[in-house]
């Protein structure tokens, strides 16, 4: 706060000082509600990790407090990245996120393009189209989409996740591209028009460099949505060795009456490593590709 | 190089609204050509459609004695520069330059021979690794300058450049355009609103208001000599005043009377031009410069009236005096000496030699 | 002007004119090309599978019948599943007022701390939203665990007896609600707080110089701008939470007696374990109309107010 704690005067001064004491009470209502929200926002994950240090006796032991480890150890950790199947998890997550990306990418990149910028008959209607396809739940469409796979003869295979993950990914995708290309000015593009540019190298020498932080945005949503995606693998794996991430976790390492709960942790914690590091790294760009959607539309 | 033709080019949207009516204009080569007009007169539609941006609805665009209508922009030989310059934020000055020849394949040597001898012209060879994001205003103007440039294009087109500056710089850009174009030579077509930038750069203006042409001439032509009312208007700064007046006979010679009675008299050169118009309503035409009350100009066929000032504006090198006359402003230049009064009755001289008579039917200056 | 026909009328061509026509129609060809990975995505994995969804819940179990609305009959009068109705409406309601009221006041009191310290507060927040729920809900299991439960140890601390968290199906109903609000609440926040910023600072002094108290900041300045973002987020969250799957499969798996099923779950309990693909898709096409309603008000009201202020 400031340094002028000059002695309540009358008048005007004594005035100002009561809006001032009206502000700094805000102030400490905020950093309350803050340091609260933060504590609860931020438990879980902690007793998850402290759950993940304590080995099988020390979680079963109800004496201490279970907010706190005495006895540290990664030997959970070991454990996993010692089990041939939580390495085929985090395989097929790997595996399969990395091809939706990458489709959910070009189709989007090429879609937006010609939606936002070139114009044509029905692309108008198509763009609607996008935004209300991504308003549809995945839930309401596994039991088709089970039938469908399985007619392909893609169930229990990871390829068939490849197949189905785009339907999570690709209209949000579009829709925000959509945006971001919507935002370069009308000029640059007739201005590569004149330069001699025709439209691929247009898009590629001029939008996609110029959108590249909604390029960057766009893959990061489309990687977290691949990573965390929990409905389609359920319905469509049950071959632990072909399980991605979440299933494989939530599937496999829950066996029994004893659970080990332990290792649950470190396995649940393992697996949402990826995107909590991208978070961590490219947090603005998260945020920008969050947002995105609802402020452009 | 090349001469640029118009012939009857039309421009209609969906459900007929047509911006440019049928146009017809010929550039010469090496011209330097202003469209000016108010906002929505179709003279960045007409400016695009040369480029290429937008289609023809009807008839012809020729550049270089080809008709050029079904031909996309980047084969049409031409180079713009955009109101808010268009560069390219992600590529550095020199990117810029170079986009244009890079697309067309031209070997590298050439490229940097042309990009370093347009940045000499521009003088902006320093900037030329930086990007867009840190230079100013006037400095990406003539990136984009240079970018037209190093083309060597047969047309340059510049869509409202000037607009985004501030009026000091544009004063200044204004200039530079100039320079530019007398070291270049390159036929230029240059769209604006203001009348004053199409005063100073053109060779010749035109002047366009509805989707059409309402006059084509160099600046002098048409400060002088306006074709119509709406060009008498447009042209010139504070606006030319219109007064309401009828045309009188009185023993041979003619007299203005404005409706208040004020009687003015006509030069007898021109007694024979009005005299089909005597007993009848017109507008009565006179620049602010031309009702004054400084008789230093030009002696001969001054008329003495006399108005009340409602609002003076004291400008330094002159100060300006508004009237108002049955409904109608009238805006007067006065000598900055004359010690004018709001509501105190002020002697001006009418210099009839520059005066205009608007035939009020069918808007034509007489 | 242009009403009365979709059609565009035929332009006169102009003599030449036809070839620049002919480079619009090719551009015309390669957006359509560009766009056709995006076409076939959206037919072929989302409009066909809803429109053989409608087709499944019309046949009889082995799927050799049509049997037409017999499916939505036996659902409408199973005890089970109108408690699934009732289940996912409570769910869906309660969780979106919760997240978007704790939300907007997050994003609040964010706004209001200064500018250098909002980012690690943001980041800190938005932790939740990031961990894929299906894993986050484990460490909720774990914390709700009747034995273990480190939440209970909490509240005896300060002398509030054990909950039985998962057991009672109404404590169970209310866990899923926390996890869920939990999860999304961060997301309102992140929303929100963009929507905050994007209120130009003017509006507020030119209101605060009208007199306008804070509360009447709020609420004649900053609702009314940030109202299409708020109804636009409350239906993206109304739509995520209504068909959520993830943290109902996890915590409870519809127990405990199938009291805590929604749609979702349901879903994947007849038509995927049990097999019964047919009712299995009736149970997830009730959500469609529900959805489908709520989506139109809210983008209605949305895009009026986008032409009105446009």
């Amino acid at each position: 706060m400031s340094a002028t704690t000059a002695p309540a005067q009358q008048g005007i001064y004594h005035k100002a000082g009561s809006l001032r004491s009206e502000r700094r009470w805000a102030l400490w209502t905020a950093y309350l509600s803050l340091i609260v929200s933060a504590i609860i926002m931020l438990a879980p994950p902690v007793y998850m990790l402290l759950t993940s240090l304590k080995t099988s006796a020390e979680v079963a032991d109800q004496s201490g407090s279970p907010w706190w480890v005495s006895n540290p150890t990664l030997e959970n950790y070991w454990a996993l990245l010692g089990n041939r199947m939580f390495i085929d998890f985090f395989l097929n997550s790997a595996k399969v996120t990395i091809a939706v990306v990458a489709l959910t990418m070009v189709i989007s990149v090429l879609a937006a393009f010609a939606l936002g910028r070139m114009r044509f008959w029905g692309s108008q209607a198509l763009a609607t189209g996008v935004f209300l396809t991504y308003l549809v739940p995945d839930t309401l469409l596994f039991i088709p989409l089970y039938q469908i796979v399985g007619g392909l003869g893609l169930l229990d295979n990871a390829w068939g996740l490849v197949l189905v993950y785009p339907t999570l990914t690709v209209p949000f995708c579009t829709w925000i591209m959509i945006g971001y290309f919507a935002s370069i000015p009308k000029e640059l593009d007739e201005a590569a028009l004149i330069d001699g540019a025709n439209w691929m190298q247009m898009l590629w020498k001029i939008f996609i460099p110029v959108a590249l932080p909604g390029i960057i945005a766009a893959t990061i949503f489309a990687f977290t949505v691949s990573w965390a995606a929990f409905v389609y693998p359920t319905a469509f794996i049950t071959t632990p060795s072909e399980m991605p991430m979440t299933i494989g976790v939530v599937s496999q390492l829950i066996r029994g009456d004893t659970f080990a709960w332990g290792q649950l942790m470190a396995g649940a914690l393992l697996a949402a490593l990826p995107p909590v590091v991208i978070y961590a790294f490219l947090m603005d760009y998260y945020i920008a590709g969050l947002t995105a959607g609802a402020t452009k539309g | 190089m090349a001469q640029v033709s118009l012939r009857k080019v039309i421009k209609a949207y969906e459900g007929g609204v047509q911006a440019v009516k049928g146009i017809d204009l010929e550039i010469a080569d090496h011209e330097f050509v202003v469209l000016v007009g108010p906002s929505g007169c179709g003279k960045s539609t007409t400016l695009r459609m040369i480029a290429g941006l937008e289609e023809i609805s009807g008839g012809d665009i020729a550049i270089g004695g080809t008709v050029v209508n079904d031909i996309p922009p980047r084969d049409r030989d031409i180079a713009m520069v955009f109101q808010n310059y268009a560069l390219y934020p992600h590529m550095s000055v020199y990117d810029n330059m170079a986009f244009g020849l890079t697309l067309r394949k031209f070997p590298k040597a050439e490229i940097d021979k042309r990009v370093t001898e347009a940045a000499r012209i521009l003088d902006i060879t320093p900037l030329l690794e930086r990007k867009p994001k840190a230079l100013s205003g006037g400095q990406r103007q003539r990136v984009a300058m240079g970018r037209a440039i190093v083309r060597d294009p047969k047309v340059f087109l510049f869509d409202e450049p000037l607009s985004n500056l501030d009026a000091k710089l544009r004063v200044q850009m204004r200039t530079e355009i100039k320079k530019v174009h007398q070291t270049v030579k390159t036929t230029t077509i240059y769209v604006t609103h203001d009348q004053v930038e199409a005063m100073t750069l053109a060779d010749r203006v035109v002047v366009m208001n509805h989707g059409v042409i309402e006059q084509v001439g160099p600046p002098q032509e048409l400060y002088h000599h306006p074709a119509t009312r709406f060009v008498a208007g447009f042209i010139g700064s504070p606006a030319m005043n219109f007064i309401p007046a009828r045309i009188e006979e009185a023993s041979g010679a003619l007299n203005v009377v404005m409706n208040n009675g004020t009687t003015l008299a006509v030069p007898e050169e021109r007694v024979a031009r009005y005299r089909p118009y005597a007993g009848k309503q017109v507008l009565f035409g006179i620049r602010p410069e031309h009702l004054t009350d400084d008789k230093t100009m030009d002696k001969s066929n001054l008329a003495p009236l006399s108005l009340t000032p409602e609002v003076i504006e004291p400008m330094g090198m002159e100060t300006l005096a508004h009237f108002r006359h049955e409904g109608t402003e009238i805006t007067a230049r006065l000598d900055p000496s004359t010690p004018a009064e709001v509501g105190k009755p002020l002697a001006l001289i009418a210099h009839m030699n520059q005066m205009h008579i608007i035939d009020p039917t069918t808007d034509k200056v007489v | 002007m242009a009403d009365g026909g979709a059609a565009t009328l035929p332009r006169m061509d102009a003599p030449g004119g036809a070839s620049l026509k002919r480079f619009a129609r090719r551009r015309s060809t390669i957006a359509f090309l560009m766009t056709l990975p995006l076409i076939a995505v959206i037919g072929g994995l989302v409009v066909w599978p809803a429109g053989y969804a409608i087709h499944l819940a019309t046949l009889n179990r082995r799927m050799t019948s049509f049997i037409g609305l017999g499916n939505f009959e036996i659902l409408l009068e199973s005890e089970t599943f109108r408690m699934v109705i009732f289940q996912s409406v409570f769910f869906a309601i309660t969780a979106v007022i919760l997240k978007a009221a704790i939300g907007f006041w997050l994003a609040h009191m964010l706004h209001h701390i200064p500018a250098n310290g909002q980012r690690k507060w943001r980041g800190m927040l938005l932790v939740p939203w990031v961990i894929p729920p299906a894993l986050s809900t484990l460490g909720w299991w774990w914390m709700f665990e009747p034995t273990y439960s480190s939440i209970n140890w909490i509240l005896n601390i300060f002398a509030i007896p054990s909950v039985p968290w998962l057991g009672e199906p109404w404590w169970a109903r209310i866990s899923v609600i926390i996890v869920n609000v939990w999860y999304g609440a961060p997301f309102f926040m992140i929303m929100y707080l963009a929507a905050l910023k994007s209120v130009p600072e003017q509006l507020y002094e030119a209101a605060a110089i009208d007199g306008a108290t804070s509360w009447q900041r709020l609420r004649y300045v900053t609702l009314p701008m940030m109202r299409n973002i708020i109804s636009i987020t409350v239906l993206f969250s109304l739509i995520v939470t209504f068909a959520n799957y993830d943290i109902v499969r996890v915590l409870t798996n519809g127990g405990p007696r199938d009291l805590t099923h929604v749609f979702a779950s349901y879903a994947f309990q007849v038509g995927i374990l049990a097999g019964n693909i047919p009712r299995g898709a009736a149970v997830s096409l009730f959500m469609f109309p529900i959805l489908a309603i709520i989506a139109f008000f809210v983008l209605r009201g949305v895009n009026r107010r986008n032409k009105e202020e446009a």
